[in-house]
């Protein structure tokens, strides 16, 4: 996530690490080798902030290259390269920062000292070369695990995000306001021309809405719950569709009491009506059965409509996805869904659905 | 004369309601005919040149729009003025924006009568308008000005990334067309015929699917069932009734153009 801040900000998360730790080791310095506090804290200044701008350069623009390279690679993402270039990368930029920033303190503090000649003490140099070595790489893993955990927490939110999106566009596929506001309108018809259907409108439309808005909750029903929430689904969209729409429900009885996720096979019937059904002027049949292969529940949806150039679209649409979703999360990879042609004179689209039955 | 109406709606009950409420409201106005898909539609609308034409949205067929837009390219220019159209439809946000833009005129079902009693007061007005001789000829203007900004209104599909070959099956070859070579393509019942300047090819496909598909900048839509590629028009050719016809580059096929796109075709 490259722009989430601004450049000061980013220069702000840089230097407040930075100075507290230059000032920290000149104050040991000082005091370790009795030298003016103000010196070493020129010297260690610039030391440290060209290895910083030396190890930043090269994290960012390795991961630039990287990104460029292997669009893939995670951590290029969130700009870490990896510390197989990193390692080197910060060795190098230590030798070369402690070089030009020893120099550069020369230069400003006018004093005129071959390099590691600052302190006088015989065993400053390599001391403070480890010293060199230690606060980079620590520095760098500090803000490898930050930048990690920043990556981790975006992630997170964004999974949360999804999730919620998905339910809510689950809610609102199965309460499509096109078809509520349609029945509506055939309600407000019946109620002034034929009451007593009017009621049963009403009835189905009442069932299918409570079943709709739990099944985002329960877990399972039996399958004769489902045949029935179809039903009630099929009858509102009879009452509008008139003779253009016929339909089967086939259910036999020692399958009804199985446990199904709610509302499952809703989404495909919905998917076989508005993609298949509607568009054709003459309308036609949509059969829903339910039958046993061996160990697996298969459910199937099918319409005699549109067809093939149909099919492969069908197959994408948010329905089918969500479907899909449904199976992979509740049954791994042993339920499917599938897709296909009919391949009779009928013509029309099979959705089939496979559950493993639950173990008798 | 009375007014005359066509019901275009596919639910049966919702139909049945409208033409009744009609019946209540505006007595006078002779329902011509009630069909239930766009393609009867946009017959009967020719067929009988109805004053009113109440067309749902959400149609098997032709959509209502579809209808309409159909309806204002074949519409005769020696018939009867153009028939006010209003759209009928249960939810739709896009469309309703679009229609309050283009001051088209709509009604929401259920049918409110209120609503329903203001539209007809306004049709009733703008007949009796109409009704004056020097009135009647810029009705289909008017109503090609409102199809025009539905049409580009409509919500855009998704940038699928411009196609850049057609692929055209006919046994078992199937031949790669660039669409670089296409000189325009034309709708054909459910098929798209695809002119190239050497042959012509059959894709099983709708040209309302293929068009999302196509560079809207290179590949014109000058007719419902006509995309061409503009660089491949060499002239457009205005007659004395104000009909365009296009010659093609390297191809002998006259193309003509609608008057739902004659805007695309002026000097610069």
């Amino acid at each position: 996530m490259p722009h989430t801040h601004t450049t000061l900000q980013w220069l702000w998360h840089e230097l407040r690490i930075s100075i507290p730790l230059a000032l920290v080791i000149s104050l040991f310095l000082s005091t370790m080798f009795r030298e003016p506090f103000g010196r070493m804290l020129v010297y260690s200044l610039c030391i440290g902030m060209i290895i910083q701008g030396l190890i930043e350069a090269g994290r960012y623009g390795l991961a630039y290259r990287l990104r460029k390279r292997f669009p893939d690679n995670i951590g290029a993402q969130h700009n870490w390269p990896g510390w197989g270039f990193m390692a080197p990368w910060v060795v190098a930029s230590a030798v070369v920062g402690y070089y030009a920033g020893y120099l550069l303190a020369d230069l400003l503090t006018g004093a005129q000292r071959a390099p590691g000649a600052a302190i006088h003490s015989p065993r400053a140099p390599l001391l403070i070369f480890a010293m060199v070595f230690v606060v980079s790489f620590g520095c760098t893993y500090f803000f490898y695990a930050r930048g990690r955990m920043a990556a981790m927490e975006a992630h997170a939110q964004a999974a949360k995000r999804t999730a919620a999106e998905s339910q809510l566009k689950l809610l609102e596929s199965q309460l499509e306001p096109h078809m509520l506001f349609n029945t509506l309108a055939n309600l407000r018809v019946l109620i002034g021309t034929d009451p007593p259907r009017a009621q049963a409108m009403l009835d189905r439309l009442i069932a299918f809405l409570r079943a709709t808005l739990e099944g985002s909750r329960s877990g399972s029903h039996p399958l004769s719950a489902e045949f029935a929430r179809i039903a009630d689904y099929l009858e509102l969209m009879q009452v509008r569709m008139g003779a253009r729409l016929r339909n089967q429900l086939e259910l036999p009885d020692d399958l009804a009491a199985l446990p199904v996720p709610p509302l499952l096979l809703q989404p495909l019937v919905e998917n076989a009506i508005q993609h298949g059904l509607e568009p054709k002027i003459a309308g036609g049949r949509i059969a829903v059965a339910a039958r046993r292969e061996a160990n697996m529940l298969v459910l199937s949806v099918r319409d005699s409509a549109v067809g093939l150039a149909g099919a492969p679209a069908h197959g994408s649409r948010f329905g089918t996805r969500q479907v899909r979703e449904r199976l992979v999360t509740l049954y791994g990879a042993s339920a499917t869904l599938e897709l296909v042609p009919a391949g009779d004179a009928e013509g029309g689209t099979i959705a089939t659905v496979r559950i493993p039955l639950p173990p008798a | 004369m009375n007014a005359s109406a066509l019901i275009a709606e596919d639910e049966p009950l919702l139909a049945a309601n409208l033409q009744a409420e009609l019946a209540r409201q505006w007595p006078e106005l002779r329902v011509v005919a009630c069909v239930g898909d766009g393609e009867a539609a946009l017959q009967q609308g020719l067929a009988l040149q109805p004053d009113l034409m109440f067309l749902d949205i959400r149609m098997p067929g032709l959509t209502g729009l579809e209808a309409a837009q159909a309806l204002a390219e074949d519409w005769p220019d020696d018939g009867k003025p153009f028939p006010l159209i209003v759209f009928v439809t249960a939810y739709d946000q896009y469309a309703l924006q679009a229609f309050e833009r283009a001051a088209v005129d709509y009604v929401l079902k259920p049918v409110q009568p209120d609503r329903l009693a203001q539209t007809c007061a306004r049709l009733r007005a703008t007949l009796r308008q109409r009704a004056q001789p020097q009135a009647a000829a810029p009705a289909l203007q008017a109503a090609i000005e409102q199809l025009r900004s539905l049409v580009g209104a409509a919500p855009a599909a998704p940038a699928a990334g411009a196609l850049r070959v057609i692929q055209a099956s006919a046994g078992n070859t199937i031949t790669m067309v660039p669409v670089d070579e296409v000189l325009y393509f034309e709708a054909a019942d459910k098929y798209v015929r695809v002119i190239t300047a050497t042959r012509e090819h059959l894709i099983r496909t709708s040209l309302r699917e293929l068009q999302p598909q196509l560079d809207a900048q290179r590949f014109w839509q000058i007719h419902r069932g006509t995309v061409v590629r503009c660089d491949a028009i060499v002239s457009a050719l205005r007659d004395e009734s104000g009909k365009l016809t296009l010659t093609l580059r390297g191809h002998a096929d006259k193309l003509t153009v609608s008057r739902l796109y004659a805007h695309l075709f002026k000097g610069m």
